[in-house]
């Protein structure tokens, strides 16, 4: 059984059919790439595996589990975690306060024993010091632990943004884009990193991109949306050379 | 090391500021007015630094504070009113069940409220803010329009400044621990993105609700001091204007910052008692400082101004805490000074 | 016949309603932002005619205009000096310069006119009307009459004129707009000095009903303006009018059949009843946020 399994999905707003019948399938520790021209409904697809929207046909499981239409919340719970086009991070907080907050659900101190700082605050909060700085480690964010994110340069935020959702210790990470507004020795480097990701924590990596040369250096597999509509899917050299996909993207 | 180092200093700070006031009154150099002023002082700080809760660091803009306030006063008061307890153990009850009244209200207020946002929260926080002033002046129980009486006051203004500035104290810890912890940092990202904070788990509904509750609870807590300040509590005192006012405190101190709230919450209030002798033009002066404040925050020009001059005290500032540190250790400090100024 | 009165009433009081609500959502879906000071227009407003008609001796009709120029070159001027420079900065920023704005005119009144409440004579020599055994005052049909008028003349002015479309696209889209060659300034200034005169009318229909005006005399109504706008839709012109008329009603028929005190009580917990079930107003437009 697949980690991901994605059948039938579609969804319309207000009559446009936004996304339409869309399956596929993402096996546990795969690379898999989602592409298509700007507007083909790639995002629409990634906001309701995320339970930003909810579908209005078909759906999705993860490791079996049916999650269609489920809110952010309990899905980030259940595994998935995300990245966004138009980044969106804590922008007045600090680096390493980002990460703390995709730790939250980690630690278990209560409330109350947050105000009256008793004993497992001091020892919860060690360790997410630690596990947050070992997560930036891993990008090479530590010397910028105490910037305010948004002061980080734009490269650098994709990163933070990454780790931020790694700390929700998913099972699934989606990434929007990850290459967008990236020189081609920064796309090298983040292909490094994903790459490391993916080893380091046994992650399964679902990713939209329309860097070809990043979809086709790391994606082991990917399909291709056009109007909402699956126009391939399969090994990634293969759709790349694929006619009806080259026409989709160049036109006649 | 630094840490504790900081921690003793804020301690040496709160107790010399206490001990200067008392020493102040019981010399009489402070003249009545100002005396009067110390309690009302307090209950300004409270309320900022709890508004500064919802506003500063959850992001939501809500004009309701008063209502809280309100609720809290009359629940505790009305305790302290009938019940025949030691002061000792009967003033802390009547705070926590003032608080917690309030609290309660929050709750009941927030679930629906914080499903709005912007300025329709704030609508919506001043409508249930007025209904509660309404309701309570038709309710003869609490006095009515004419006001509850018969609220034991402080027995003298050492005492009430001493019991509202451990009420203070408390406060100001408890929101700083709250805001520093797991907890706080959800309701900051709330502020930042609330849509990247639901994609990281987390509940955003109850941590709105946590920022308010809490932030009402204190309200509360303040309502029951002032009630026990004037002996009387009047509906119309706690009308959509308090609300504002609390809200200028806190954005005139800056959103987020308790210093700020703190420092701000203490100049508007001595503001009018400064003003004295200008009498009609007080109000006035008021409201063109308030516009002048938000014109000036705002200006590029008078922000790279206020930049150059912070940059040009500091190295004054720098040395001052240089020589501090040198007394405390010696050895450790010049190495911490050669780092600093290769990093300039 | 008694409950036709109050409606009649209420009808009175909402078309008041109805204008002020008029100038807050105007702005606000021009500027994005909420005016505190729009209802201490009002009272700059009656303020104006009672100085012109008892002080200047200005007939009737000259003082109302009079009223409506000084408020409209209020409105402009407030929003060039305390809004114009805010138009970037955070919507709490603006909220509290508003704020002050209104204290600022409500101080002045003070200082000029002192605490009490200075009377003043209705603009409105008209004898009531009877129609069966219902009576209706002069004021109360004059007033409804008006607030008619103006509604169907700003809406045609809105959607049949050059600027009334400039202002509609600027609500939409500030930066569009401008692109467009629509001067955004000049846009947002003839909104403000609308928004104004339409206070300042109703501060005239308000003394001519109430008969009186004091320092904080728009304070409570504006707020109450301020809801009816909320309630129809804040930003949606059909929408202040009807909660406006809405809020009116409802107040004079809470004050008529259950309690005087709680009507205000009353108006706000409507509000709140409907911003629940739909959280822009009667006639508001969702907008969904992209993600």
């Amino acid at each position: 059984m697949a980690l991901l399994e994605v059948k039938n999905l579609g969804i319309t707003f207000g009559g446009l059919r936004a996304v339409d019948d869309f399956s596929f399938n993402v096996e546990k520790g795969q690379l898999y790439g989602l592409i298509g021209p700007n507007g083909a409904g790639k995002t629409t697809v990634f906001n309701m595996l995320t339970g930003v929207y909810k579908p209005t046909a078909g759906g999705f499981t993860l490791d079996g589990e049916n999650l269609t239409g489920r809110p952010p919340i309990e899905i980030n719970r259940k595994g998935i975690a995300r990245t966004f086009q138009n980044i969106r991070l804590f922008k007045d907080m600090s680096v390493i306060d980002n990460v703390k907050v995709g730790l939250h659900n980690g630690k278990n101190y209560t409330i109350a024993e947050g105000i009256f700082r008793l004993p497992r605050f001091f020892k919860e909060e060690k360790e997410l010091d630690q596990r947050a700085m070992e997560l930036l480690g891993v990008f090479g964010l530590e010397g910028e632990r105490d910037v305010l994110a948004s002061n980080l340069p734009y490269g650098k935020q994709r990163k933070l943004e990454i780790a931020r959702a790694l700390a929700t210790n998913p099972k699934l990470l989606l990434l929007d884009e990850p290459a967008a507004g990236m020189n081609p020795n920064e796309t090298a480097e983040l292909m490094d990193t994903i790459r490391f990701v993916r080893d380091k924590f046994d992650m399964t990596i679902l990713l939209i991109e329309h860097d070809m040369k990043l979809v086709s250096g790391i994606c082991e597999e990917v399909s291709v949306l056009n109007f909402g509509q699956e126009l391939a899917h399969g090994v990634t050299t293969e759709v790349l050379n694929d006619p009806k996909v080259i026409t989709a993207y160049l036109g006649e | 090391m630094k840490k504790h180092l900081k921690k003793i200093i804020s301690i040496g700070i709160v107790l010399a500021v206490y001990a200067l006031v008392i020493v102040l009154v019981q010399s009489g150099a402070l003249s009545r007015h100002y005396q009067s002023l110390l309690v009302p002082i307090g209950i300004n700080v409270i309320l900022a630094v709890s508004l500064n809760l919802t506003v500063g660091f959850l992001g939501e803009l809500t004009l309701g504070h008063a209502g809280f306030m309100s609720v809290g006063a009359y629940a505790g008061c009305l305790f302290s009113i009938y019940c025949d307890l030691p002061t000792a153990i009967e003033f802390p009850l009547a705070l926590i069940i003032g608080g917690i009244t309030a609290a309660i209200f929050g709750v009941i207020i927030g679930i629906p409220a914080l499903r709005l946002k912007g300025d329709y929260l704030a609508i919506v926080t001043l409508a249930f803010g007025e209904i509660i002033r309404s309701v309570i002046t038709n309710l003869d129980f609490l006095g009515g329009a004419g006001g509850l009486k018969g609220i034991a006051k402080y027995k003298s203004t050492a005492s009430g400044f001493t019991t509202v500035f451990v009420v203070l104290i408390i406060t100001v810890i408890v929101i700083l621990n709250l805001v520093k912890s797991r907890h706080g940092r959800a309701i900051c990202s709330i502020r930042d993105n609330v849509i990247a904070s639901e994609s990281v788990g987390i509940n955003v509904v109850f941590y709105k609700l946590l920022a308010f509750v809490t932030a009402a609870f204190f309200a509360g807590v303040a309502g029951v001091l002032y009630g026990h300040n004037l002996g009387i509590l009047k509906p119309n005192t706690f009308d959509f204007n308090k609300s504002i006012e609390i809200l200028v405190i806190v954005v005139l101190g800056g959103m987020g910052s308790i210093t700020g709230s703190i420092i701000s919450a203490i100049v508007i209030t001595l503001l009018p008692e400064v003003l004295r002798g200008l009498e009609d033009y007080r109000l006035l002066i008021y409201a063109v400082v308030l516009i002048a404040m938000m014109l000036l925050n705002n200006n590029p020009k008078f922000n790279t101004f206020k930049e150059n001059i912070k940059a040009k005290l500091r190295p004054g500032k720098k040395s001052a805490a240089e020589n501090a540190s040198v007394d405390i250790n010696a050895t450790a400090n010049v190495s911490e000074n050669a780092a600093e100024k290769e990093a300039e | 016949m008694e409950f036709i009165e109050q409606l009649i009433n209420g009808l009175n009081l909402g078309s008041i309603y109805a204008l002020m609500a008029l100038g807050y959502t105007m702005v606000y879906g021009i500027a994005k932002m909420l005016n505190f000071a729009h209802g201490d227009i009002i009272m700059v407003g009656a303020y104006t005619l009672s100085v012109a008609m008892a002080t200047l001796k200005f007939p009737p009709a000259l003082a109302i205009i009079v009223s409506m120029a000084v408020c409209s070159l209020l409105g402009i001027v407030v929003e060039k000096i305390a809004y114009k420079p805010l138009r970037n900065a955070s919507p709490l920023t603006v909220l509290i310069t508003a704020i002050g704005v209104s204290y600022f005119l409500q101080s002045l009144a003070l200082l000029i006119f002192g605490s009490n409440q200075r009377k003043v004579d209705s603009v409105i020599k008209m004898a009531p009307i009877k129609l069966g055994g219902i009576e209706l005052t002069g004021e109360s049909a004059v007033t409804i009459g008006v607030t008619v008028i103006i509604m169907v003349c700003l809406t045609l002015f809105i959607n049949k004129t050059k600027t009334g479309r400039a202002m509609l696209a600027v609500s939409e889209d500030k930066g569009a707009a401008q692109l467009m060659g629509v001067n955004v300034n000049k846009t947002i200034s003839i909104t403000f000095a609308i928004g104004s005169a339409l206070a300042a009318v109703a501060g005239v229909l308000f003394t001519s009903s109430y008969g009186f005006v004091g320092p904080y005399t728009g304070s409570l109504p504006g707020i109450k303006a301020f809801v009816a706008a909320v309630l129809g839709g804040i930003g949606s012109v059909p929408g202040a009018m009807l909660g406006g008329i809405l809020l009116g009603i409802i107040e004079s028929l809470s004050k008529a059949y259950i309690s005087t005190q709680l009507a205000d009580a009353i108006v706000f917990g409507v509000l709140i009843v409907v911003l629940l079930v739909k959280p822009t107003g009667l006639l508001g437009k969702k907008r969904m946020e992209k993600v």
